[in-house]
């Protein structure tokens, strides 16, 4: 009964003449799916080699790392070694955890009431306001370095995991509002309603309706919030100097005025991504989820 | 006792008025359907009670304490919506059991009052499932379920059975009937299904434009429509509408001339009208009668033929006009018939819309649906 299945009209003579562009179809359907996936593979390569590169650089010695490129060599851990000899990747690696996620938990709790606000009761100005948001973004962020950086000296954030957050908070802020907005945007006022008639007052609507609901999207936000702050070198690198400064300061540390030592910089580079690294790796299944939550509801 | 008022109630978005000065009360214990268009306001006034909108003017009063400023949850109401809105990360139980634990019921009292209630609905196997494991009947139930557990005075529903295939809808409307009888509540009911409204509402509320055209039991809409809208509206097929001409008006009524020179007499209180006035007489499709010596006749357009009964869709002049006649007629398209009406059937209307009043009120104008459940008798008892 394949008629029946596919939901064709029975015609008498149809099987033949029908098979042969079915089989072009799929055939055709098939290279699509071939030259995607080479194409995916391609795109993926491109984007990992440089790391897999830095990963290799820093197995190699100093004359190594600057002669001719060779996957062929004897491994040596004498760079992280060493590495570690000159600054203490852990205190590094403490701050970096500490600001990334301090800023990622403040920047949610700072988003989640304002989108909330703009997704359910939005007035004439949100849109605008959330299009402006997003617009500092687009500030170079070299532009408001010397009025932060005196307001940082003024007020003794200078060097200061809590200067650091503030600072990372800001940053992602837009992102993160705007990514929730996205996220609550998509859940039926309705169930909010219903919550209100059932009882509940706008925090409890939060708490036991709204989070619950979206908690996907509001994951995936906090992830990649979590990401850009781990990432983020510009205002780690200036607003930081020994107390406080996150990994991306530690990598900073070891271009030396005397000449880059490539596979010292790549074994500091590899430990201080690798966290991240593996962060992203463990919790992709819920970054994909989460990005395209709503859309394949 | 649970009663509502509304006062001269205004609902304003920016410079749109939705709502435009709303008077109405309902009873302890009602079933009243607001009924309408889409777009015509049903929706939010029931949002007003309902509290998730505000009142931009006038009052609101359950059992005639002002509510304007009253949270939603304050309000004692319950309402099903028509997307059921249930709470999707929930089981049935965690649903229905929603408003006692905001009110902080001690678990095993909420398991009570929830188990009571799914015993009303039949849903006690499905207490422990999710949401999206139930069918659209189940979930619709789940929803009057959560209701039902708040036990409000009054309960609101926003097109609860528009969701549902026809089949279930039938099923549902049965099953709301009984609940509101075994419940004995008030409930509010919006739905843009004539069908909907008639089968179930003690008191029809007829709205348009953000303004109540009618307020009345089905049967009353049906025999005495205060004007054109509500005449169209209630009904189906809709009623027709034909051009006339008075000829004169007495105390037997008023004299129309028909399109085609015949004449007959509506009993309906003349007033002040000329002869040769221009009005409009409306008669309902199932109050034409195919007759040979009848005054009107017309080309047959369309003949839907349902078994039981068939409906004409005739021609006639520049006039469309519907005939819901025997099941068995043997008439054909193109065919030209000639038919008439009990004068007393029919109604008038004048330039504005507005029926003229009839003489005689229908013995069935003032029954309602808890009548029919009640006593015979009650039909006459008004």
């Amino acid at each position: 009964m394949t008629t029946a299945k596919t939901g064709q009209v029975p015609l008498a003579h149809d099987s033949k003449t029908r098979a042969a562009p079915r089989r072009t179809a799929l055939s055709a359907m098939g290279s699509r799916r071939l030259w995607l996936t080479v194409l995916g593979w391609g795109v993926a390569i491109l984007i990992f080699f440089p790391i897999f590169w830095m990963i290799v650089t820093s197995f190699k010695t100093e004359a190594e790392a600057i002669a001719d490129p060779s996957l062929i060599f004897s491994p040596t851990v004498e760079n992280y070694v060493e590495v570690q000899q000159r600054a203490d990747y852990f205190k590094f690696a403490m701050n970096s955890v500490v600001v990334a996620f301090g800023s990622t938990l403040l920047a949610l709790l700072l988003a989640i009431p304002s989108a909330y606000s703009m997704a359910f009761l939005p007035t004439r100005r949100t849109k605008g306001t959330l299009l402006w948001m997003l617009s500092t973004k687009m500030l170079p962020p070299v532009g408001v370095l010397v009025p932060i950086y005196l307001l940082f000296r003024d007020t003794g954030l200078l060097d200061t995991r809590t200067g650091l957050i503030i600072v990372y908070t800001l940053m992602n802020l837009p992102i993160v509002v705007w990514m929730l907005y996205t996220f609550f945007k998509d859940l039926p006022k309705d169930i909010l309603e219903a919550g209100r008639m059932d009882g509940a007052s706008t925090f409890q609507e939060v708490w036991h309706l709204l989070l619950p609901l979206t908690l996907p999207g509001i994951a995936s936000t906090g992830l990649l919030s979590v990401i850009l702050s781990w990432n983020e070198a510009f205002w780690s690198l200036n607003l930081t100097s020994s107390q406080a400064a996150p990994l991306t300061a530690y990598i900073a540390s070891f271009s030396s005025p005397e000449g880059l030592f490539w596979a010292k910089l790549s074994a500091a580079s590899t430990m201080a991504i690798a966290p991240i690294l593996v962060f992203g790796w463990l919790t992709q299944k819920q970054m994909v989820r989460g990005l395209t939550f709503g859309a394949v509801k | 006792m649970a009663t509502l008022q509304l006062k001269q109630v205004v609902k304003q978005f920016d410079d749109t008025r939705v709502i435009k000065g709303v008077d109405l009360d309902v009873n302890d214990k009602e079933f009243v359907v607001f009924v309408g268009p889409s777009g015509c306001g049903k929706s939010t006034l029931l949002r007003m009670i309902a509290g998730l909108e505000s009142t931009s003017d006038g009052d609101i009063l359950i059992d005639g304490q002002r509510m304007n400023e009253v949270g939603p949850a304050e309000r004692g109401l319950a309402m099903v919506f028509q997307s059921y809105a249930l709470y999707p990360h929930m089981t049935v139980e965690d649903n229905m059991g929603f408003s006692l634990k905001l009110a902080g019921v001690s678990r095993q009292e909420r398991r009570q009052k929830v188990l009571e209630a799914a015993r009303i609905l039949q849903l006690e196997p499905l207490l422990d499932r999710k949401p999206k494991a139930l069918s659209g009947g189940q979930r619709q139930r789940v929803a009057i379920g959560r209701a039902i557990v708040r036990n409000p005075s009054i309960f609101l529903f926003d097109e609860p059975l528009s969701n549902l295939d026809a089949a279930l809808r039938v099923q549902m409307r049965i099953e709301l009937a009984r609940l509101h009888d075994e419940l004995d509540a008030t409930m509010i009911y919006v739905t843009h299904d004539q069908i909907e409204a008639m089968t179930m509402a003690d008191k029809i509320v007829v709205l348009q434009g953000g303004v109540v055209e009618q307020v009345g039991s089905p049967m009353e809409l049906y025999h005495h429509p205060r004007n054109r809208f509500v005449a169209g509206f209630i009904g189906s097929p809709k009623m027709n509408f034909i051009d006339v001409e008075v000829i004169g008006a007495g105390a037997e009524g008023v004299d129309v001339r028909l399109p085609g020179g015949g004449q007959c007499t509506v009993p309906v209180e003349g007033g002040q009208l000329q002869a040769g006035e221009a009005l409009e007489l409306g008669i309902r499709p199932e109050h034409l009668v195919l007759d040979e010596q009848g005054p009107l006749a017309g080309e047959i357009q369309v003949i839907e033929r349902l078994g039981g009964s068939t409906s004409l869709y005739l021609q006639m002049g520049e006039t469309s006009v519907t005939v819901v006649t025997d099941g068995d007629v043997a008439s054909q398209v193109r065919d030209t018939v000639h038919f008439g009406f009990v004068p007393s059937r029919a109604h008038l209307f004048d330039r504005d819309g507005l029926a003229l009043k009839s003489l005689q009120r229908h013995p069935l104008a003032d029954i309602s649906r808890q009548d029919n459940r009640s006593a015979p008798s009650a039909a006459t008892s008004h």
